[in-house]
């Protein structure tokens, strides 16, 4: 089966380098699948999980945290600024996020600044935990 | 002339001077090595961005987006990178009259720019001269995450967005080598240089949904990851221009004992042939 690059680099350092059959992420505009030999592409990500089908049956997960993907004919670069694989999760760290986000939006109203800002760590927060958890 | 006493504590002083200067020099010379490791592993993010950004940049050149257009300049923003603390010899002094040079050509008063301290030293000395200092970073770590700077990054490139002022300038040291620092004055905001810098060979991207939405979400990356770069490149040369400080700190407190030892010989060498001088006298005398 034929294979594409994947690289997914965060400031820090990259997080994943690996050859893969499948690559399925969360755009802004939807959810996109990534097959080898795709159209050179651009496309901004959500928050959410980044899947990657290596042979057939196991499937790598990396929490991404926004950014964008470039598309290559045989390569796919993931640009965020934070990205994890599943072990590398801070589980109770983000739990706590997850509470104190919880906190804020029940506290502060629907167009505020903050709210945006509560909803946008709420959601990274959640993210990494189902990532951590595997339920995707 | 200095007393016995007075030199041998002026040694042993100086000798435990020289101690906990050598100690710095060695924990900056291993910081130093995390440091530049640190700067490595984001080369390939940033080559990576800039690819990218000057690939869709050149791609739609004519998208308008703000970031990417000068406008006339009423007010300048500097963000000025110093470390926290001093014994770093001539780091942060240089970075600050870079900075205070660009000032006094470019402005006549202080409405006309504000400033972004990263760093204690930058910090207090803009406070201190009045300057309008809108954020400040403090007590950052020995090797700063990009979360750690994302809050004054993010403040940064949004407060050019609205339009507070119409440029960003970033001041910091770029490090060259362990024994060379440059400081470097960069314009960040607006992005004017990127769309020259195309290879042209990949500018054939399908865009999701649009090239205008993905520079909105991509120059702000972009202008942030420049920060933290420069961010990065200021934390080597700070930790190798306090090993140099710190090693010419220790050259010089061995020499100084050197002399101070030869000084401490020839006082005693003196008291001995006093003392003989004396009893030589004395037997003279009775003879």
């Amino acid at each position: 089966m034929k294979t594409i690059k994947v690289n997914i680099v965060t400031p820090d350092g990259p997080v994943y380098d690996s050859e893969v059959n499948m690559l399925i992420a969360n755009t802004a505009t939807g959810e996109i699948g990534v097959l080898p030999g795709h159209i050179p592409m651009v496309a901004p990500l959500q928050v959410g999980a980044v899947r990657m089908k290596t042979d057939g049956k196991t499937t790598d997960i990396v929490a991404v945290s926004g950014g964008f993907l470039e598309v290559r004919p045989e390569k796919v670069t993931i640009l965020a600024q934070a990205a994890e694989v599943a072990s590398a999760i801070d589980v109770t760290r983000a739990k706590e996020a997850m509470k104190r986000a919880e906190e804020r939006l029940a506290q502060t109203k629907q167009d505020d600044l903050d709210f945006k800002r509560a909803d946008l760590s709420l959601r990274r927060a959640t993210n990494r935990i189902n990532v951590y958890e595997g339920n995707i | 002339m200095a007393s016995l006493r007075d030199i041998k504590n002026r040694i042993s002083s100086t000798k435990k001077t020289s101690q906990i200067t050598r100690a710095m020099q060695m924990v900056s010379a291993s910081k130093l090595n995390r440091a530049e490791l640190n700067a490595k592993a984001f080369v390939p993010y940033m080559g990576k961005i800039s690819d990218v950004v000057s690939a869709i940049a050149s791609g739609t050149a004519d998208s308008g987006h703000p970031m990417l257009l000068s406008r006339p300049v009423k007010k300048t923003a500097y963000l000025v990178i110093t470390s926290d603390r001093g014994l770093a010899g001539a780091y942060n002094s240089n970075v600050i009259r870079a900075v205070t040079n660009a000032i006094r050509d470019r402005h006549t008063s202080v409405d006309e720019y504000v400033v972004f301290a990263i760093g204690r030293v930058g910090r207090d000395f803009f406070v201190k001269r009045g300057a309008n200092v809108i954020e400040s970073v403090v007590a950052l770590p020995d090797h700063p995450s990009f979360a750690d700077i994302k809050e004054i990054a993010r403040k940064a490139v949004g407060m050019f967005t609205d339009g507070t002022y119409d440029e960003l300038y970033m001041y910091y040291s770029h490090y060259v080598s362990a024994i060379q620092q440059e400081v470097t004055g960069q314009k960040v905001l607006p992005l004017t240089d990127i769309a020259t810098t195309n290879s042209g060979a990949n500018a054939s991207y399908e865009f999701e949904p649009s090239g205008e939405a993905i520079l909105e979400v991509l120059l702000p990356q972009y202008a942030e990851s420049l920060i933290y770069g420069a961010l990065l490149d200021g934390k080597a040369s700070e930790h190798a221009s306090r090993m140099t400080a710190m090693k010419s700190a220790t050259d010089n407190a061995s020499d100084l004992i050197g002399s101070l030892t030869l000084s401490f010989n020839r006082a005693r060498q003196a008291a001995i042939t006093q003392e003989i001088t004396e009893i030589v006298g004395g037997v003279a005398a009775l003879e």
